[in-house]
Formats: structure tokens, sequence, C-alpha cells
């Protein structure tokens, strides 16, 4: 009895603990984007955290791309061939990585290379009282520390987006064109033809400032929230890259049903 | 303030992040002159439309000069209403008929004109009067068996 009392225990405190924690999400990120305009006057505050989350992830980002668009180009090739039209192995790059697997994948890579970094710097900023020491200094943590590292994301994350797929388009065009020997005009031509500006390309962009905004939040949220020891911080971290990249996943389901909903 | 390298590498970051959108735009998504050109529209009837989308190109002589912008039914005459969004520069007479083919393995459908002798021309809100319905192939198929059964001499096999 006492053994099914106490699930119950456990599984209401965990939905309450849900709830309190989504509450101050909420308001966390009211006071972040009021604060916002506080630490866009000192923009080089921001300009670093687009060179340590951005620019520190191309290498990661540009390689993960070509690999995607290799293997998309030989799977796509091996497939398409059997109905004889590998000609339109462009399309099937070209679709695949701006509507989804650029955005996708391009956040999941950003969540765990630089997400991580952000919450884990956050959070022992937290455990050796810095934070505590701005407030005591009447510097706000989350004008000077968390909003510059929230924006640098959101920035870099849909040039992080696009940087990928191109890439990955680059890896096809290599894979088909230059090692099988798929035609290069044919490739191109339908591309270009299949592949639509508004419809393919800017749902693409949307995509990957929703997950640049989502991933960020959780990312500098699970910082500042974190319990202040060393176990807290590498909890926070799990957290993060868990969290984001089920938030990742599902949004894009979400995104995706309101952009393609099977009209074509 | 000064600028420092750290400047340097988040504007070389931006810059080639920009490229790569332009590139998807302009090699990927063709997005230059066709895109922006003024169209205007023109409607067709159709007894049947068979898999027309919207966004199918209309071409005539193999060329694409305009897209399918709307497709809906009229409930008066029971028939499709087809809108073509056609790009300036490529007028048509007024006589002009349209047909709706199939191009490829995969049956992507398309809009075809073929150009009248009128002298006047097609201009925005016109009518294209003379048209031809896709071909269904369930009826095609039928029709075919009807002349074989026709053929066939009385007391063969039924």
């Amino acid at each position: 009895m006492s053994a099914v009392a106490n699930l119950l225990r456990r599984l209401g405190g965990g939905v309450v603990d849900g709830i309190w924690r989504l509450g101050f999400v909420a308001r966390f990120l009211g006071l972040l984007l009021l604060l916002s305009g506080q630490s866009f006057r000192r923009i080089h505050l921001t300009i670093r955290e687009i060179y340590f989350s951005g620019v520190l992830s191309l290498l990661i980002i540009l390689v993960s791309g070509l690999f995607v668009g290799l293997v998309l180009g030989l799977q796509g090739y091996e497939t398409l061939q059997r109905y004889g039209s590998s000609e339109a192995l462009g399309v099937l790059v070209a679709l695949s990585l701006t509507r989804e697997l650029g955005p996708v994948v391009a956040a999941l890579l950003f969540a765990s290379r630089a997400g991580s970094a952000v919450t884990a710097e956050i959070g022992l900023m937290k455990t050796t009282e810095q934070l505590k020491a701005m407030d005591m200094m009447a510097v706000n943590p989350i004008a000077r520390v968390v909003a510059p590292r929230f924006w640098g994301g959101v920035i870099s994350m849909p040039l992080l987006a696009a940087l990928f797929s191109a890439m990955g388009i680059f890896g096809g065009w290599l894979i088909g064109v230059a090692f099988i020997g798929v035609d290069d005009g044919a490739f191109w031509s339908q591309m270009q033809s299949a592949v639509d500006f508004r419809f393919d390309i800017m749902n693409g962009v949307i995509k990957s400032v929703v997950f640049g905004i989502a991933v960020s939040l959780i990312a500098v949220f699970e910082g500042f929230d974190c319990t202040p020891t060393a176990e807290g911080v590498s909890r926070a971290i799990t957290r993060t890259v868990v969290s984001s990249a089920l938030a990742i996943l599902a949004l894009d389901f979400v995104l995706t049903s309101f952009m393609f909903r099977g009209q074509s | 303030m000064s600028r420092t390298t750290l400047d340097l590498w988040v504007g070389l970051f931006v810059a080639i992040g920009i490229a790569a959108l332009l590139f998807l735009s302009m090699k990927v998504g063709n997005l230059s002159a066709g895109s922006f050109a003024t169209t205007y529209a023109v409607e067709a009837e159709f007894d049947n439309i068979g898999g027309l989308k919207v966004r199918a190109p209309v071409k005539s002589a193999g060329v694409v000069v305009g897209r399918v912008a709307d497709i809906h039914f009229d409930t008066q005459t029971y028939r499709a209403v087809v809108v073509l969004s056609m790009n300036d520069g490529f007028e048509f007479p007024k006589d002009t008929i349209a047909s709706i083919l199939t191009s490829g393995l995969l049956g992507e459908q398309y809009i075809g004109l073929d150009a009248g002798g009128d002298l006047k021309m097609l201009k925005d809100g016109d009518r294209i009067r003379i048209t031809q319905s896709a071909v269904v192939l369930e009826k095609l198929i039928g029709q075919f068996l009807f002349n074989k059964a026709s053929e066939t001499p009385a007391g063969g096999t039924q």
C-alpha cells in the first residue's frame, strides 16, 4: 500500500515540479526579452557569443553537412537508378536538405556542440557564485550573461543550417555528378524546377530560426536553473542535450504539419 | 571599442552564412528574373483536369510561359476553372487552344498552349475558349475495349 502511495506521491511531485519549471521558463523568457535591449547596447558581448557558438561550430557543421550530402547522393542514386530517373538526384538531395535535414540535423549538432557549452558555462558561473556577485554589483546577470548567449545562438542557428544545406547539396553533387556521372545540367535544372523559393527554402529558414530559439532558450535556462553543485551542472548539461533534441524533433513535426499539409 | 580579430571571424561567419543562403535561393531555388516577373491572369475551363496541380507549368512549344495559379470548380457549369498566370512578354492570340498534357513517365501534368491565328491578343482576365481535357486512362481503355469488341465478328468467343 505504502509503495503505491509513494509512487503516486512521486508522480504528483514530478507533475507539480514540471509545471513549476514551465512557469519559471515563461517568466525567464519574458525577463530575457525585456532585458535584451540593455544587452544590445553592448553589442560586443553578443558578437563574442556568436563567435563561440557560431564560428566554432562551423567545422562540425560543414563536415557533417558534407557527409550527409555524400550519403544522400549514394543512397538516392542507388534507389533512383532502379526507376531510370537518376537525373532526379538533385531534386532528392536539395529537397530533403532544405526542408528537413538541414534545419534538423544542424540544430541537433548545434544543441550538442554549443548548447551544452553554454549550459556548462552559466552553470559553473552559478556554482562559483559569479552570478550572485554580479547581482551584488548591480549588474543584472540576465542582461550581462544570459541574453547575449541567447541571441548569439538565435543568430547563429539559421546561418549554420543554411551552410549545412549548401554543403550537403555540394556533397550530393560531388557523389552524383563528379563520381557517378549523372548529367550536370540535368542535376541542376531538375533541382531548380522542383525547389520553390518560398515553399521549400523559406520554410526551412523559418524552421531553423524556431529551432535556434528553442535550443538557445533551453541551454541558457538549464544553466541558470541548475543546482549549484558539480553534479547539478553535469545533470543540467545532460538535460540540455536531451530536451533540446526532443524539442527539435517535436517542433519539427508541428512546423512540418503546418507547412506541408499534404496538398501539393 | 576597438576592432578585434574576433569581430573579423564573426563577420566572416555571417558573410559565408548569408552566401550560403544566397546560394540556396539562387542556384537551388532558382530565384532569378522569372520568379518576380510581372504576370497576367488568363482563365480556361476544362471538362476534366485529371491530375493537374497548382504551380504546374504552362508550356507552349515546350517552353515554360507561365504557371497554374489556381484551380476551382464552377458550380454553375460543373466544369473546372483553371487560372493561368502568364509571364508578361508572352502574348497569345485569342483563339489559342489550351490542352492538358502529360510529361514524363511518372505523369506530371502541365498545360500546353497552341497559338491560333487571331489578331487580337489575350489580355488580363480573358478566358481561353477552346480547351482540351486531360486524357483519363480508364476511359481510354474502356473505349479501346469497346472498339475491339465491335471489331470481332459475331459468333466468336462472345
